[in-house]
């Protein structure tokens, strides 16, 4: 603060601070806020609005706990986005240890380039990409029954196709952090653990992957919020049996016209992942410190 | 134990580079080994195709009498210490130093005690648990060496181990170095530029240049009676007088110098009229009556002897060092003394191909 208004003089500096603030309160604190009231009032005709029944309460956070339905939807995306973070770690692993340490410079930023490219296209757009491909009478198919692998075409919408489709979507989220964190390791270490008489598996085991440990924490916390918090995939290239919980939420907004649940839904979707998360953290001895460093 | 290493017409190419140019050696069992050169002279590349990172272009490596083509530097009985110790960081010294055996599936226990015992051969008991950013720069060094010895090496690989030290830990670590490997028997095969650091450790030292060995044999060896005019340059200081033989047999040679005729002994089979450079050690230069005539323009007092850098007929560089037996001439600055060597301590050879 004192260095801006140092550098710009103190008007300005004071005009910065000022838009900075006006716009983390009316475009991030004040819906939430307003989201956050919602969810703790009852769903009321608008005559009663304001009325002596509009009262805070927790009953809206209650409720999905008594739907056997929806929590186990609320299970299922935390299990499948748990699932897809996985995946996606173990796709992405090997390309990352490629870029940081084996490709050589020019290569390397080529096949940055390469993953970059299709992201310059928009997500729904991409999705679509993956629903034409993976359609009943889709290239896909036709390209696996024609070579004789398949006797008959695959349903692939439904679990798969969300796995499919997430995994291509957050693989940048997955990449970045990994051959971040794999960019600083000592091209040597892996050379001595190797004169060591280490095998390929032991070095990763022993030194890639502790040291790379904060990048994967964080390419995983990342995956994993997008993927629980995703919506475009799995009404896509989902089925009635792979709903995701944000198509919950969805509903409860626009289709059962109840901002008041669908809050309630939202916040409990983002508290209940943070705590997963925090587990998972605690569970691979991973600590804050480790992610931001 | 310890195990012999020979290199046989090897060469190692990076697409139309020579990095290591047909080099035959014979390293042996529980030798001293080192690699002198200056930087880039393919000494780390030597040292990869002897570990197994990469395999020669042409020629063969053997280890203890058995071709390694095809052996992977996890599988050779050689261990090498890197330039930078590569020591792991997440681990503790303990764990350092155990790691090749944990890979041999040594169980925690013994490979406690093994971590202690080579604790207490490199003289630093009792740090086990410690981690590894907490030690010195010398300690490291020695944890590097422990991790290495670890595997039970035949041969032990040491890239410039101690170019990140400082002087006075450096003059320590050497004698460290030798008496570890006398104690331990195993072949070391050490890699340098620092010419002081090979000729008081080694019991022999190959002088590389650009990918070549040009001369092999015991320190002393080299610094008395260099086979190349590299060599006499690279190894310990000394007066370059370049000129053409006069007259040779095989045993001295005289050369027409700037500085007048000059006697040598002939190691290179000089022929009359070759270019030749006569090369003499600042100390073999003597005060006399006669010899060549040097006007000095820096001395130095250094107490045993005084240091006399001057310039002879035509500018020719000359640098000597007189021993201070109570007798010293007038070395004024500006003044001329005349200095004389013996021809015996003196070599001519051809100069080098290229300046
Ligand atoms: N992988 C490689 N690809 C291309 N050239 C290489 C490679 N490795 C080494 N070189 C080249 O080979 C030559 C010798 O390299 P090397 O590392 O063996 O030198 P060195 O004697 O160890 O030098 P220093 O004392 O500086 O460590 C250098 O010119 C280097 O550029
Ligand atoms: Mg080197």
């Amino acid at each position: 603060m004192a260095e801006l208004s140092r550098r710009l003089g103190g008007p300005i500096a004071a005009l910065a601070v000022a838009a900075v603030a006006i716009w983390l309160v009316l475009l991030v604190a004040l819906p939430d806020l307003l989201m956050i009231d919602y969810s703790l009032r009852p769903n009321l005709p608008p005559s009663e609005i304001g009325g002596p029944q509009d009262v805070h309460s927790l009953a809206n956070y209650a409720v999905l706990w008594s739907n056997k339905i929806h929590l186990g939807i609320f299970f299922r995306t935390i299990w499948a986005s748990s699932l897809v973070t996985v995946i996606t770690l173990v796709v992405c692993y090997p390309v990352a240890f490629y870029l940081a340490k084996v490709a050589k410079p020019s290569n390397a930023a080529l096949l940055v380039l390469l993953l970059i490219i299709p992201f310059w296209i928009n997500e729904i757009l991409r999705t679509f990409a993956w629903y034409i491909v993976l359609a009943y009478n889709g290239p896909l198919n036709r390209v696996l029954t024609g070579l004789g692998i398949m006797a008959r075409p695959i349903r692939w919408y439904g679990t798969a196709g969300v796995m499919v489709g997430m995994v291509y979507a957050y693989i940048l989220f997955m990449v970045f952090p990994l051959t971040n964190a794999m960019e600083s390791l000592d091209r040597n270490q892996i050379d001595a653990a190797r004169d060591l008489g280490a095998s390929r598996w032991r070095i990763h085991r022993r030194i890639v992957i502790p040291h790379a440990k904060p990048g994967i924490a964080t390419g995983c916390v990342m995956t994993f919020m997008l993927a629980a918090g995703s919506y475009a995939v799995p009404s896509l290239l989902g089925s009635p049996s792979s709903r995701w919980f944000t198509e919950i939420i969805y509903n409860w907004f626009f289709e059962g016209g109840n901002w008041n649940l669908g809050a309630a839904y939202a916040f409990l979707l983002l508290l209940l992942c943070i705590v997963f998360i925090a587990v998972m953290m605690r569970l691979f001895r991973v600590s804050l410190a480790d992610i931001a460093r | 134990m310890s195990q012999g290493v020979t290199l046989d017409r090897v060469s190692m190419r990076f697409g139309s580079f020579t990095a290591v140019d047909d080099v035959s050696l014979d390293i042996r069992p529980g030798e001293f080994f080192s690699f002198l050169g200056p930087s880039g002279c393919g000494k780390t590349t030597i040292l990869r195709l002897i570990s197994g990172f990469s395999e020669p272009t042409s020629g063969q490596v053997l280890i203890g009498g058995k071709d390694m083509r095809g052996v992977g530097a996890n599988k050779r009985p050689t261990a090498m210490i890197f330039q930078n110790l590569a020591l792991f960081p997440l681990m503790s010294v303990a764990e350092n130093i155990a790691f090749g055996l944990e890979v041999r599936g040594l169980s925690r226990t013994e490979r406690r005690r093994k971590a202690d015992e080579l604790l207490d051969l490199i003289a630093l008991p009792g740090i086990g648990d410690r981690a590894v950013a907490e030690l010195s720069g010398g300690q490291r060094q020695r944890v590097a060496i422990a991790r290495a010895l670890a595997v039970e090496p035949t041969v032990l690989l040491l890239d410039e181990p101690l170019s990140a030290l400082d002087l006075k830990l450096r003059q320590h670590m050497r004698t460290e170095l030798r008496a570890i490997q006398k104690r331990t028997g195993v072949t070391f095969i050490y890699i340098t530029h620092d010419q002081g650091e090979a000729l008081t450790m080694s019991d022999r030292v190959a002088v590389m240049s650009q990918g070549r060995i040009e001369q092999v044999g015991a320190p002393q060896e080299i610094y008395e009676s260099p086979e190349t005019a590299f060599a006499a340059g690279f190894v310990g200081e000394t007066n370059a007088f370049p000129g053409i033989v006069h007259a040779a047999d095989s045993e001295m040679a005289v050369i027409d110098t700037k500085l007048g005729q000059l006697r040598a002994r002939n190691c290179a089979g000089l022929s009359g009229g070759e270019a030749a450079v006569v090369f003499v050690r600042p100390e073999r230069l003597l005060p006399a009556d006669d010899g060549i005539l040097v006007r000095v323009r820096e001395k130095t007092f250094e107490g045993s002897f005084i240091r006399v850098v001057g310039e002879g007929q035509d500018g020719v560089p000359v640098v000597a060092q007189i021993t201070n037996a109570g007798d010293l001439p007038d070395l004024r600055i500006g003044s001329e003394t005349r200095l004389r060597f013996h021809p015996r301590q003196a070599v001519a050879l051809r100069p080098a191909p290229h300046g």
